[in-house]
């Protein structure tokens, strides 16, 4: 099949189907599906109709500037962005280790981006599906909604977010796009003052997390119908600690194969343009990651919480492992494939942040004041991995002699699961379209499918089911078929042609 | 501007928005605004350097005649309107323009919380730029080891002219070209900012009221609630400004 759209359509006698765009994700989608002439699903393309240009206008920039100007990149994950920059610039500036204290603010500041962001995913945007159910009234099915069928639920997503942003606020500032990281440390130590508020909450924050994460187990074990949804065998890529548990911060990429065998492990992230390739494709701004080692046909894969807690021998806190050991056994043999696992996976990271926050804050170290160490010889590229929420995050820049910066690659997490969301949407599309009319039921399901992932194809915006979804089915010809639109109150409209 | 002698033993005095405000012979109205804790708004003008009349931010009327009070002569019993809507507009689209001239990217700006032209910004109201932005073509200068030249975010104020000539006493800037061409230069045969004797601690590498001449590195050691503007209103800070003795960051 081409890349060209038009030729697409016209050449090999295909439909195209357009959803435009997805609601509640991170920013805007469109769908489209390429039927055959047998109206069966060709190929499914997730469309990422933003175009960013962060590498290209953050050339010509001073290096220390990039942790803050790329975090501008999201209003999410601003804090990933960040530090995966930071640890960029660790390296730009000569420095290869954080004093004790800086490299625990960090990660105390992670542990909250991640909670924080996973509870906004999963309350604000995923929960109504689950709990009304995908084809249910759309006009409810919302975080307003939640708040009125199941307020108990809804605000404890709501203050499990807040926790996180307070996190996050009380080291750099700000909620949302505040400051920290200097290159080679922090700017600030964490008050006692904020270290006693967050403590006084933290054994409120454990409960409310493991009652997510028992919905969540729920979710999944009483509905074995969601065993199937969108679900396929993919290779998993994340990083883990030097023992191969679970690590967001710091550590060595591994990739595993469908069948849980390990591609590479403990491999230097640094390295990482020797593991990974990015393939174009005309259609999208966004490109296609794979593992060079497989190839652009095999070598997809899939990154964010599901990797993770696949890919891990074990995570470091106790309530979290124990929640690891019973999704393992749910799975079986091997990986679980599940798509919507995602959802389970993430509240298994939600809890294991909030213990490791409650570990990070009763060390004496965490309210430090040694904070920076000298700057070394700086280097002309620095390359920065963390695992952002949505999965593992690449920052790479190059300098000249003067400090600024010359080229950069960022590989967000979204991007490494491009290939992964149009396999899932492919499979939804194949068990939900007929071939004849464009269902709202269609439109649901593909959506679940797409939000499993948390894509945030902007990396700025998001919508709480407000925006406008249109689905149009035109023919061979280009002849509009059908059309169904979801107005931004909610309210489906058909208009037939 | 010719300055009418008034003997400086004699009591004189003006008036400001209604309010007498004495002055010494010699000052300007800007000075006796200053004297008088009375804020006009500027971003050109820094007690102990010589007014230059540049930002036209701190035009006022005076005796009905608009003026810049960082250059005009105080007058005994002159009438001068300062805060008044029609002047504050002015100002505040004045403002804007220098925003739009330049590139100013306040949320991934260094600068940002210690910058004037940001904390003019706020004092005045701007809620958006309401200009068309320029978004010009400006060149970066990273050659000093220590200094950096970002023209990104040059207003032309002409502080640090002033300062490297008339108080470090090297003359490593000047303002080229005119009107909308006009540019901040570097008096080198190179015209890199690495050619020229300008150190850190001088008072033209501190006195950028925006961030168009930093020290390099420092990045944001500020953390956000401890930088200038984050406690601190532009009128405030303005009451305590003066040039040291030795080139220091005002604030």
């Amino acid at each position: 099949m081409t890349d060209d759209q038009s030729s697409t359509n016209t050449a090999t006698g295909t439909r195209r189907i357009a959803i435009d765009p997805v609601t509640r994700i991170e920013g805007h989608g469109k769908i489209t599906l390429l039927l055959d002439n047998d109206n069966h699903i060709q190929e499914a393309r997730l469309h990422i109709v933003e175009f960013r240009g962060f590498e290209k206008f953050i050339q010509g920039r001073p290096y220390w500037e990039v942790p803050f100007f790329v975090q501008r990149l999201c209003g999410i994950c601003p804090v990933s962005h960040q530090l995966a920059a930071a640890k960029a610039v660790d390296q730009l500036a000569g420095i290869d280790q954080l004093t004790p204290t800086a490299t625990k603010l960090r990660r105390l500041l992670h542990f909250g981006q991640i909670l924080q962001s996973h509870a906004l995913h999963f309350f604000h945007l995923s929960s109504p599906d689950f709990l009304f159910g995908f084809g249910s009234d759309p006009m409810r099915r919302n975080i307003v909604g939640v708040l009125e069928k199941h307020p108990d639920i809804a605000m404890q997503g709501i203050k499990l977010r807040k926790y996180g942003q307070q996190i996050i606020e009380a080291i750099t500032g700000k909620r949302v796009h505040g400051t920290g990281t200097l290159p080679g440390g922090m700017n600030r130590p964490l008050s006692q003052t904020w270290r006693d508020a967050l403590l006084a909450d933290i054994e409120q924050i454990l409960q409310w997390s493991e009652n997510t994460l028992r919905l969540n187990e729920q979710i999944h074990t009483e509905h074995p119908e969601h065993a199937d949804f969108a679900t396929f065998r993919s290779n998993y890529l994340s990083l883990v600690d030097d023992a191969g548990a679970l690590e967001f911060y710091h550590g060595g990429l591994r990739a595993c194969d469908p069948g849980g065998a390990p591609i590479f492990d403990q491999q230097n992230y640094c390295d990482y343009r020797q593991l990974l390739r990015e393939e174009v494709r005309a259609w999208s701004y966004m490109k296609f990651p794979y593992l060079q080692q497989l190839g652009n046909e095999q070598g997809w894969y899939r990154v964010g919480p599901l990797a993770r807690v696949n890919n891990c021998d074990a995570i470091t806190t106790p309530l979290a492992e124990a929640a690891r050991k019973r999704f393992k056994a749910f799975g079986g043999e091997g990986p679980v494939h599940n798509t919507l696992a995602y959802h389970w996976a993430r509240m298994i990271e939600v809890l294991h942040c909030a213990e490791s926050i409650q570990c990070l804050l009763h060390d004496p170290e965490i309210t430090g004041a040694d904070l920076t160490v000298e700057k070394g010889d700086r280097r002309q590229q620095g390359i920065g991995v963390i695992e952002a929420p949505r999965g593992t995050l690449f920052h790479d820049y190059t300098v000249n002699d003067e400090g600024i910066i010359t080229k950069a690659n960022l590989i967000v997490s979204t991007t490494s699961n491009n290939q992964a969301m149009n396999e899932s949407i492919r499979s939804v599309a194949n068990q939900y379209l007929d071939g004849h009319e464009i269902t709202e039921a269609l439109l649901n399901h593909l959506e679940v499918a797409v939000r499993a992932y948390d894509p945030c194809l902007s990396c700025a915006t998001h919508a709480l089911g407000k925006m406008p979804l249109q689905v149009e089915l035109i023919d061979a010809e280009g002849k509009l078929v059908h059309r169904l639109v979801k107005n931004s109150d909610g309210q489906y409209s058909k208009m037939d042609k | 501007m010719a300055r009418e002698a008034t003997k400086a033993t004699e009591p004189n005095n003006l008036t400001i928005d209604g309010q007498t405000v004495p002055f010494k012979a010699g000052q300007t109205i800007m000075d006796a605004a200053l004297a008088a804790r009375i804020y006009i708004p500027h971003l050109c003008h820094y007690p102990g350097l010589k007014p230059a009349g540049n930002c036209r931010l701190c035009v006022v009327e005076a005796n009905g005649k608009s003026v810049a009070a960082c250059i005009t002569p105080a007058q005994p019993g002159q009438q001068v309107c300062s805060d008044t809507s029609e002047l504050n507009a002015a100002r505040l689209a004045i403002t804007q323009m220098l925003f739009v001239e330049g590139n100013h990217i306040c949320p991934s700006c260094e600068k940002s919380g210690n910058c004037r032209l940001q904390a003019m910004g706020y004092y005045l109201g701007m809620l958006e730029e309401h200009f068309h932005q320029f978004n010009p073509r400006r060149e970066i200068d990273a050659s000093h080891p220590t200094v950096l030249l970002d023209r990104d975010r040059c207003i032309l104020c002409d502080l640090c002219v002033r300062a490297s000539r008339d108080v470090d006493k090297k003359n490593v800037f000047a303002i080229a070209g005119r009107g909308i061409h006009a540019r901040l230069i570097v008096n080198t045969a190179s015209g890199k900012l690495g050619d020229s004797n300008i150190e850190a601690d001088d008072l033209a590498a501190n006195i950028c009221p925006v961030g168009a001449i930093l020290i390099r590195e420092r990045s944001f050691d500020s953390p956000i609630g401890e930088r200038i503007y984050d406690r601190l209103s532009i009128s405030d800070t303005a009451m305590t400004e003066h040039v040291p003795d030795k080139g220091k960051d005002h604030d």
